[in-house]
């Protein structure tokens, strides 16, 4: 039943990219139907490419984890990514785009500076990063796929990409709106329908509300900070720098950023599409990263009640289907009166698997969310659906969610294929009618690679991280956070400050860019730990200790650049006037 | 506090919603603001937009 409805879901997106194709053929026909996007169209469409199934089943069982202090970045997404970008930014993006003859983020920056070496530097960067969030994405989506069909991990990542690389080689990369405002609608009716289901369900707003604040947190948890689901983490401890700075602000502020967004701002016909536009945004966020990250903290509520009598694992309090069959627990002076007489030998120190040579006890006795999801941050959502809500609701959010999924990454594989071809190859290259020439060959080559390098991506990157840690919400931070610092204060500037110079904006990007990726390297735990360089290097996991080691790159990459990119340009030459005045063409006000 | 736990989180809460009413209120008053002509320079940035949809 829900491959059929999967399979229709399919036909439709195909025959609505179809269309698209049909109408962007003629030039003419593109002018009329291209210049006319409905508001809700352009909202539902920028939207859809904006959520994920990172936001969804990654940060939504990230909520499951840190609980409802994520509802922050539901305000940082609406605010900031709607309200300030749309207004602030979109216009300006919009009619600085037209005056520079910019179809491209990199390009744009690059015009307003006069500089190939900015277009060139942001594409590569594009494109050498972006696989990391493409890759979160498909890991979100095959995620649910895993647990929906009850298939092993790498054959639903197979599955789906396969359907990303057909939709995305048939059209998907179009630009036909009409695709993605399909899908957005799509995702608002799945959303809505989970979160009425969720407060019905849970016995309505303030009680379950009321149940999720009476859970208390385990000792290990507790020992990080957690200070309840409907609680901020302690000031200052490690889960309040994670969810704060690293998760809040990250992405919050990094969308501002996104080169796979701010291309949108353009297509539209006025600032009018864009007013409008701002309406439909706000509420659609809501809808998403809001019912995402209200459902996500109160799955434990139904995980620990188990209304439905789903069958747990005795041992690992995991939902059997995902115990993971292995449960290892430390020894120590505390709990080896509690395994002596299960593990006559053990002393403090040992590792012993409690489920070695033992059969799978059932108990329908519930567990917190990210027990009973067997440790796995991102099988919350999916485990949650899958039992608490009805099999029509989980055949809908899977549309919901193949939607989300498609819709980011074909926007994602196009930025990353102009990235290589328009902003790289095309401008390293000396003869430009060559360049022009082999241009089509070079895009598909770069979407090609960095499909099979995002593929690659989603299948080693839950196998490097432990279980436990949010790796989608975490990949989008890391790729959020490298935009915020190499790119907001370049763009911030490109929009609003005429005083900087090319050179300003240069050091800039390349200091916000450095700084990222140092901390990424050598400082941020997770990260440097995974990545092992600085263990090789100096002998040690990370440079700096706690609370350093937590706090996410772009608090320090982002006023870097700032500071940098304003200083440096006090003391280079000015764009010329002439210039400057025809970027700022109708900006005055 | 609508059963939840802490101020702060309350706060959140409300603001998710203040913030999708505030962008609701904004887009309809300015429904029909800022509406501008088709120039010259828009027809050529769409024209050249769709060559570039072709190479991908």
């Amino acid at each position: 039943m829900t491959i059929f409805w999967v399979f229709v879901y399919l036909v439709i997106v195909a025959f609505l990219g179809y269309l698209g194709y049909r109408h962007t053929k003629g030039a003419s026909d593109y002018l009329v139907a291209g210049r006319k996007v409905h508001p809700f169209i352009m909202a539902l469409s920028y939207g859809a490419t904006f959520i994920s199934t990172s936001a969804i089943v990654g940060f939504g069982g990230a909520a499951g984890v840190f609980g409802m202090g994520l509802l922050y970045l539901t305000f940082l997404n609406i605010f900031v990514g709607i309200f300030i970008a749309f207004i602030f930014f979109g216009k300006r993006t919009r009619r600085m785009g037209y005056h520079l003859d910019a179809h491209t983020f990199p390009e744009l920056l690059g015009r307003r500076f006069q500089s190939p070496f900015v277009q060139k530097f942001a594409g590569i960067i594009i494109f050498l990063f972006m696989p990391l969030y493409a890759a979160v994405v498909l890991i979100g989506a095959a995620k649910y796929i895993e647990q929906q069909f009850a298939i092993d991990y790498a054959t639903a990542l197979l599955f789906f990409t396969l359907i990303v690389a057909v939709y995305v080689i048939m059209g998907g990369l179009k630009g036909v709106m009409y695709t993605d405002a399909f899908q957005g609608s799509i995702m608002a009716i799945g959303m809505l329908t989970l979160i009425i289901f969720t407060y019905y369900d849970l016995g309505g707003i303030i009680k379950s509300h009321a149940d999720l604040t009476a859970l208390t947190p385990p000792p290990p948890l507790a020992a990080k900070g957690h200070m309840g689901w409907t609680s901020m983490p302690a000031l200052g401890s490690d889960f309040w720098w994670t969810l704060v700075s690293t998760i809040i602000m990250g992405v919050g502020i990094g969308v501002l950023a996104q080169p796979q967004l701010v291309v949108r701002f353009m297509t539209v016909k006025s600032n009018r599409e864009l007013n409008r536009a701002v309406a439909i945004g706000g509420i659609f966020i809501l809808l998403m990263t809001g019912v995402a990250f209200t459902s996500g903290a109160l799955s434990n509520v139904w995980f620990t009640k188990n209304e439905k009598g789903v069958k747990y694992c005795e041992i690992s309090g995991a939902i059997l289907e995902v115990c993971p069959g292995k449960k290892v627990v430390k020894i120590d002076e505390k709990n080896i009166e509690k395994f002596k007489a299960q593990f006559k030998d053990i002393k403090p120190g040992d590792e012993i698997d409690l489920h070695k040579g033992i059969p799978h006890k059932e108990t329908t006795k519930g567990s917190l969310a990210i027990v009973a999801a067997g440790g796995v941050v991102e099988n919350i959502i999916p485990q949650f659906v899958k039992h608490a809500m009805p099999h029509w609701f989980s055949i809908l959010f899977m549309l919901t969610l193949l939607a989300a999924a498609m819709s980011t990454l074909s926007s994602q594989f196009h930025a990353m294929g102009t990235a290589i071809g328009r902003d790289f190859y095309m401008q390293i290259l000396k003869d430009k009618k060559a360049a022009e020439e082999r241009s089509v060959f070079i895009n598909k080559m770069g979407i090609g690679v960095t499909i099979l390098v995002s593929l690659t991506l989603a299948y080693f990157l839950p196998v490097i991280y432990s279980k436990g840690e949010a790796i989608i919400a975490r990949g989008t931070s890391i790729f959020f956070g490298l935009c915020a610092g190499t790119f907001l204060p370049a763009y911030i500037s490109a929009l609003y400050l005429k005083r900087i110079t090319k050179a300003g904006v240069v050091a800039g990007m390349l200091s916000g860019f450095t700084v990222a990726f140092f901390w990424l390297v050598f400082v941020l735990e997770k990260e440097a730990i995974a990545i092992g360089l600085c263990q090789a290097l100096f002998g040690k996991p990370t440079l700096l200790s706690s609370p350093w080691t937590m706090v996410d790159p772009m608090f320090i990459s982002f006023p870097t650049s700032l500071v940098v990119t304003l200083v440096v340009s006090l003391f280079t030459k000015k764009l010329s006037e002439e210039h400057v005045a025809h970027c700022f063409q109708g900006l005055e006000k | 506090m609508l059963g939840l736990g802490d101020v702060w989180v309350f706060m959140a809460y409300l603001l998710c919603i203040a913030s999708a009413i505030l962008c609701a209120v904004y887009g309809f008053v300015k429904w029909n603001d800022d509406e501008e002509p088709y120039t010259d320079e828009a027809k050529r940035w769409v024209q050249e937009e769709a060559e570039i949809e072709k190479t991908l």
